[in-house]
């Protein structure tokens, strides 16, 4: 038992400097730039970075229209990680919301509300994704709402299945003989029994969020030029593996250290939280 | 006593498809009007009327419904625009590429995961666990995009070993199926690891130890078959996580399958082969974990039992 004291030093230490890192390079990283994300100069084309014998002028180099690389990495990590932020907030809201709706005791909205869950969880959301794309097209509103839609199942699942043991309890009885309205009940007495839960699920949920942000950007079906984010930087990249491997490289290694940080302090997050997990 | 169990699941995979089936005609008619899609805005009034009559929207919605779910019922999944061909035959073309690929990583992804997390849970607690698990956490968080990106940076275009993309060889599987592979071998590395441990410390395993069985004779006979069951369960997600995978890496690689035929459509937005592609998606999920429900019954005889009395 000794060494869990020891370990979680370690293990909130190293993830959080990594993420604290490249909070930091989106925030405050255009500071170390004066070029605009999207203006171009045909002069400027393909300039490598410093670290293959570029000038500091542009820092990790310009890209094939001669925009600054940096920036464009700035503007990208702050979008795939505020749009990851919204979508998970927007999925836990939504998904806590209709598994507690859910439990409430209304056979009809439980039926359909669970079958919705089921068809969800039938389905990969990537799949769903794709289809609702091919029918709309890509556009930035309907981007956030596939973002905020991935992962509500599981937060509706969790909600609904710990709602319906919190309302079998005498003091939850007790609050509804006295008069006391669903709404209530569902705000005081039963938020705040899983709110552990769906916390560790959202930071589990965050990282597969960037994931599915940067894959659907990557294949050329999230974000649209000339707004760019780190999957499009990757996806852009490919191309020009063979002469300039950093423009893929860099975004890429971007995406994969935000969502190794993030899962590893979730993970942190879980054995605190969640006393039914052991360490094995 | 097995059969209602059988035709109860195969009902429930009839009524996957369905509502997959639903989902796309409620989204194609939340769209807007499917003709003014298909034809150019400035044609006459009686032409426009016209197709809508050729194409059966000038009927009640319920009614195109129902003739929609016919059709699919009889595998017309309507055609292809950018193929002028079938889209169930389109996709039943590429459908080998990808079972191929998907089958490949998934043996790759047990063998791998079931191994490193052996050795992880025999080697508790020292450095060799924490780097098997350290490894498993970097499969989660790669996003596979990027590691085949890394794969063929290396191997195409430095050592010049392995074809970037396509499938003409055998040799242009192995970039992929890592990949895939290697994405999925990290829950099965964890839940291998966890289970062990957890039947490492059983009664029954004290008592093979003590009457003499080899160690190696306890672990592969008493200590691998119960962990028979969480890994059988465990495949079930990776169905859709095979889906998922296969479809960026079939379009980081060129690969000629299924992913990359939805990619490619969704694109041009050729309606009818992402309607094939989401109903077969739900069909294979819904199919396997139906398979997979019914190996655990035969595997664990309580979960059976349960099951034939209809629980």
């Amino acid at each position: 038992m000794k060494f869990l004291y020891k370990l979680p030093r370690a293990r909130v230490f190293l993830p959080s400097a990594v993420l604290a890192l490249i909070l930091l390079f989106a925030a405050f990283g255009s500071f170390l730039t004066p070029h605009e994300f999207s203006t171009s100069s045909l002069l400027d084309r393909n300039l490598p970075p410093v670290f293959v014998g570029g000038d500091w002028d542009h820092p990790f180099g310009t890209d094939g229209l001669g925009r600054d690389y940096l920036e464009r990495l700035v503007v990208g990590s702050r979008v795939s990680i505020g749009l990851a932020l919204v979508g998970t907030i927007i999925g836990m809201i939504l998904g806590t919301m209709l598994g507690l709706i859910a439990a409430r005791g209304n056979r009809l909205v439980d039926g359909a509300i669970v079958g919705l869950i089921d068809f969800q969880a039938a389905v990969p959301f990537m799949i769903i994704a794709l289809a609702v794309l091919a029918v709309f097209g890509s556009s930035m509103t309907l981007f956030v709402f596939l973002l905020g839609l991935y992962g509500w199942e599981t937060y509706a699942r969790m909600a609904r299945n710990s709602a319906l043991s919190v309302h079998t309890l005498q003091f939850v009885e007790a609050a509804r003989v006295i008069g006391v309205t669903s709404a209530v009940i569902d705000r005081r007495h039963i938020l705040p029994t899983i709110a552990n839960v769906i916390i560790v699920q959202a930071t589990l949920n965050f990282p597969q969020t960037i994931l599915l942000e940067s894959g659907l950007s990557f294949l050329g079906l999230g974000i649209q030029p000339p707004m760019t984010s780190l999957g499009q930087l990757l996806g852009s990249g490919r191309d020009s593996l063979s002469r300039a491997w950093w423009i893929a490289v860099v975004p890429g290694a971007l995406i994969f250290f935000t969502t190794l940080a993030i899962s590893l302090l979730g993970d942190v997050l879980r054995d605190k939280l969640d006393p039914t997990v052991r360490d094995g | 006593m097995m059969y209602p169990y059988v035709l109860i699941r195969a009902l429930r995979i009839l009524a996957t498809a369905w509502a997959a089936a639903t989902f796309v005609f409620i989204v194609l008619r939340l769209a807007g009007d499917p003709v003014a899609a298909l034809i150019p805005s400035d044609l006459p009034q009686d032409l426009v009327d016209a197709y809508r009559a050729r194409f059966g929207f000038d009927r009640p919605l319920w009614v195109q419904y129902l003739s929609y779910l016919a059709s699919i019922a009889q595998g017309d999944f309507g055609y292809s625009i950018r193929n002028n061909q079938p889209a169930l035959s389109l996709f039943l073309e590429k459908l080998p590429a990808t079972l191929v690929l998907a089958g490949a990583s998934l043996a790759l992804a047990i063998v791998f995961g079931v191994v490193s997390g052996v050795i992880a849970a025999l080697n508790r607690n020292t450095i060799i666990d924490r780097l098997f698990m350290t490894f498993s956490v970097f499969g989660f968080a790669m996003p596979n995009f990027f590691f085949g990106i890394l794969l063929i940076l290396l191997f195409t275009l430095n050592l010049r070993w392995l074809p970037s993309g396509g499938f003409e060889s055998w040799s242009s599987l192995i970039m992929p199926v890592a990949t895939l592979g290697f994405a999925a071998s990290g829950s099965y590395a964890r839940m291998t690891r966890s289970a062990l441990l957890e039947v490492l410390n059983q009664p029954y395993i004290e008592m093979a130890r003590a009457k003499g069985l080899a160690s190696s004779r306890v672990l592969v006979v008493h200590a691998m078959r119960a962990i028979t069951i969480p890994l059988v369960s465990l495949l079930g997600f990776s169905v859709g996580a095979m889906i998922t995978g296969a479809v960026v890496t079939e379009m980081v690689f060129a690969w000629p399958g299924v992913g990359r035929l939805l990619v490619v459509s969704v694109t041009e937005r050729d309606l009818a082969v992402v309607q094939v592609v989401v109903v077969f998606s739900a069909v294979a999920m819904a199919l396997s974990n139906t398979l997979i429900d019914i190996a655990l019954g035969f595997l664990d005889p309580r979960i059976g039992t349960a099951r034939r009395n209809g629980q």
